[in-house]
């Protein structure tokens, strides 16, 4: 988005304690702050890393759930998720733009994403053997996602901003999608209610670690609430998710697969909330360090297909050479 | 008119668009860049709303009870009567796009003649579909061009393309018994009438692309439910859970 | 997949409805304009946001600097008898 030429010039240069002073300034006057505006240089690359991850999040998101789309069981629900799917693949599209603005390429992020170096949401390494898990993840992951994304249509960053607020009014029917899903299922046959549970039992405790580690383990947190980059903790966060789904899974006729979840009225201020139980930090780093189900495989089919697209991107841009030559000569002839 | 005739045709207009729709769907999140991962999914997303109103409609004409489920999941291979050319696997981009752009001229031209349909779902259909024809035939048109005329690879590949799908062009325009009688009875058009305009449509494409046209004896089977070995991989993914867990609601 | 040369960034505008202007709502990659003319429809208008669509290439755009932006813009911000409410005209008079 707008001008590149701009961006990355003379930005981060003078990081004097009265640059940082006024641009923290601005950001608790709560204004936007723009691609080609004066940003510290810790600024930028919290944000190239964070909407770089969130883009790979959607477009590697794309796996787990299109692995179902010819076998989806209705033509109804093969056209709501192959239209879900495409939406994601919009999404990643829209967070790239916006990370581009901030002067990093999409080729180089997506160069990033194949070769390994670049992290994306750990969720997606975990595998969808059954139709169910369609379901899950539409209900959970894109609820928690949800939960995620919301506050950050109010991120000081404009362009990522805007890109969320595009996200989320998209994103609306996603969870919604996946809640008929699992509710189809859990008014079905025991098949399909065992298929329902088994799903929600592999995808609770994943979906409760999206939100990230303890804010006492979250090295990042406190300098991006401070830009206002993030505006809630991953805790936070986490206590939303659970206070928001664990009626919803009632309403299922689903048992959460935590015994320890139990109705708290000191949570939440006094107002009451859910307590549950301790989440397995050690598989959760063990997925993001590379070590999940899927991992490898998601990171290979990606390629396979970057890979193979190599040839009609350079066809495309070899047309594009051709046609503006022809063009030239034909001005040149007039 | 006999129902099971018109049955039979709209079965046959069905199939191509889910079958096709199928195929294509299998690109998503797989194709040469991101944009391309969203606009094949949209024209997939046109076939699969077509085919739905389709099968819906020609289980209301069967009169059995059958709904769009029954007749596009649980159907035995010889009864999907489906062109060959949408069943083909999706091969390289280029194939896929080649493929696309030859169902959707055809199509073009096939719901322009559905106008004057008896059948006024068909005429529906056919208003709203004239229009997303006009895209496909336009974003998959370019992209034959441009690969066609870009680098040496993507020339080679394309004529390839071209030589892999020419024996399934001739099924499109082929007139058999059920065709003749769909037509006599103003239901559908006449294909064998579209062939030469689709070629005039064609050809300028091509010829823009650098490509040579192949022409050769026509591979017919589909119409009679005659399929390649191809689709029986297409419908254990698509039959898998209907197959698995009969008579379930999903 | 060094060496390949990365294909161009576009900015899209769309006009949500005749009567509206064109406005920006975000970019994507194309090796011409048909696509990205084409891309900007299947990418941006999936949920009929669309009557018409502009791209144009990033590059092309010429921004104003930032650094500049006292010299542009604060130069304004004293001149308020640009504005209506800088005049007084009498209730009885109506609106004017």
């Amino acid at each position: 988005m707008y001008s590149q030429g701009l961006i990355g010039a003379k930005t981060d240069s003078d990081e004097t304690p009265e640059f940082l002073a006024a641009f923290q300034a601005r950001i608790d006057a709560d204004e936007k702050i723009e691609p080609n505006d004066p940003m510290p240089a810790g600024y930028r690359k919290t944000l190239v890393r964070q909407i770089g991850q969130h883009a790979h999040s959607e477009v590697i998101g794309m796996l787990p759930e299109g692995n179902w789309i010819t076998r989806a069981p209705t033509l109804r629900r093969k056209t709501a998720l192959l239209a879900k799917v495409q939406d994601e693949g919009g999404h990643g599209l829209y967070l790239y733009s916006a990370a581009e603005t901030l002067g990093v390429s999409r080729r180089q992020m997506t160069e990033e994403l194949l070769s390994g170096r670049a992290k994306y949401s750990s969720i997606f390494n975990y595998p969808t053997p059954t139709w169910a898990d369609i379901g899950a993840i539409g209900w959970l992951v894109d609820g928690a996602a949800i939960m995620n994304q919301i506050p950050l249509c109010r991120c000081s960053y404009g362009p990522y901003a805007r890109a969320m607020i595009r996200v989320c009014k998209e994103e609306s029917f996603h969870q919604r999608q996946g809640f008929e899903i699992m509710m189809t299922l859990c008014k079905g046959t025991q098949a399909q209610k065992d298929m329902a549970q088994d799903a929600f039992n592999r995808w609770w405790w994943p979906s409760l670690m999206m939100f990230g580690p303890h804010d006492s383990d979250s090295t990042n947190s406190d300098q991006s609430m401070l830009w206002k980059i993030k505006r809630f903790t991953n805790d936070e966060l986490r206590q939303k998710f659970v206070d928001a789904t664990v009626p919803q899974a009632e309403y299922l006729g689903l048992t959460i697969p935590d015994k320890d979840l139990k109705w708290n009225p000191d949570k939440n201020d006094g107002r009451g909330g859910y307590g549950f139980g301790a989440l397995d930090w050690d598989e959760f780093w063990s997925v993001v360090k590379g070590n999940g189900q899927m991992n490898r495989d998601r990171i290979r089919v990606k390629k396979a297909g970057w890979d193979n697209g190599e040839w009609v991107r350079e066809a495309a841009l070899a047309h594009a050479k051709k046609r503006k030559a022809r063009a030239a000569v034909q001005h040149a002839a007039e | 008119m006999d129902a099971s005739l018109h049955f039979d045709c709209l079965v046959r207009l069905a199939d191509d668009h889910m079958i096709l729709g199928h195929r294509l769907s299998e690109w998503c999140g797989h194709a040469p860049m991101l944009e391309e991962d969203l606009a094949l999914p949209n024209i997939a997303l046109d076939l699969l709303g077509q085919a739905r109103i389709l099968y819906d409609h020609a289980g209301k004409i069967e009169g059995k009870g059958r709904n769009e489920d029954q007749l596009a999941y649980l159907r035995l291979e010889r009864d999907y009567r489906n062109l060959l050319l949408c069943e083909r696997p999706i091969g390289d981009f280029g194939h896929t796009v080649l493929r696309q752009f030859y169902f959707a001229s055809f199509m073009g031209l096939y719901w322009s003649e559905c106008q004057n349909s008896n059948d006024q779902i068909l005429r529906e259909v056919a208003a709203k579909a004239i229009k997303e024809c006009a895209y496909h035939i336009r974003h998959t048109g370019e992209w034959v061009i441009r690969l066609g005329d870009g680098t040496d690879e993507s020339h080679q590949r394309m004529q390839n393309a071209v030589a892999d799908l020419a024996p399934y062009v001739g099924e499109m325009f082929h007139m058999d018994e059920t065709s003749q009688q769909g037509a006599s009875a103003g239901l559908i058009p006449d294909v064998s009438k579209l062939a030469a305009t689709w070629h005039a449509q064609v050809a300028p494409v091509l010829a823009e692309a650098t490509l040579e046209t192949i022409e050769v004896k026509p591979i017919l089977g589909g119409r009679s439910g005659q399929h390649g070995e191809e689709m029986g991989f297409l419908l254990t993914d698509l039959q898998f859970m209907q197959r698995t867990f009969p008579n379930m609601t999903w | 997949m060094n060496d390949q040369q990365e294909i161009p960034l576009w900015e899209v505008f769309i006009r949500p409805r005749n009567g509206l202007a064109h406005r920006h709502c975000g970019s994507l990659h194309a090796a011409d304009a048909t696509m990205a003319l084409q891309a900007a429809r299947d990418v941006y208008t999936r949920r009929g946001e669309g009557q018409s669509i502009w791209v144009v290439p990033s590059m092309q755009i010429t921004a104003s600097d930032p650094t500049q932006k006292g010299e542009n813009f604060e130069a304004q911000e004293d001149k308020i008898y640009r504005h209506p409410t800088f005049y007084e005209v009498p209730d009885e008079v109506g609106h004017m």
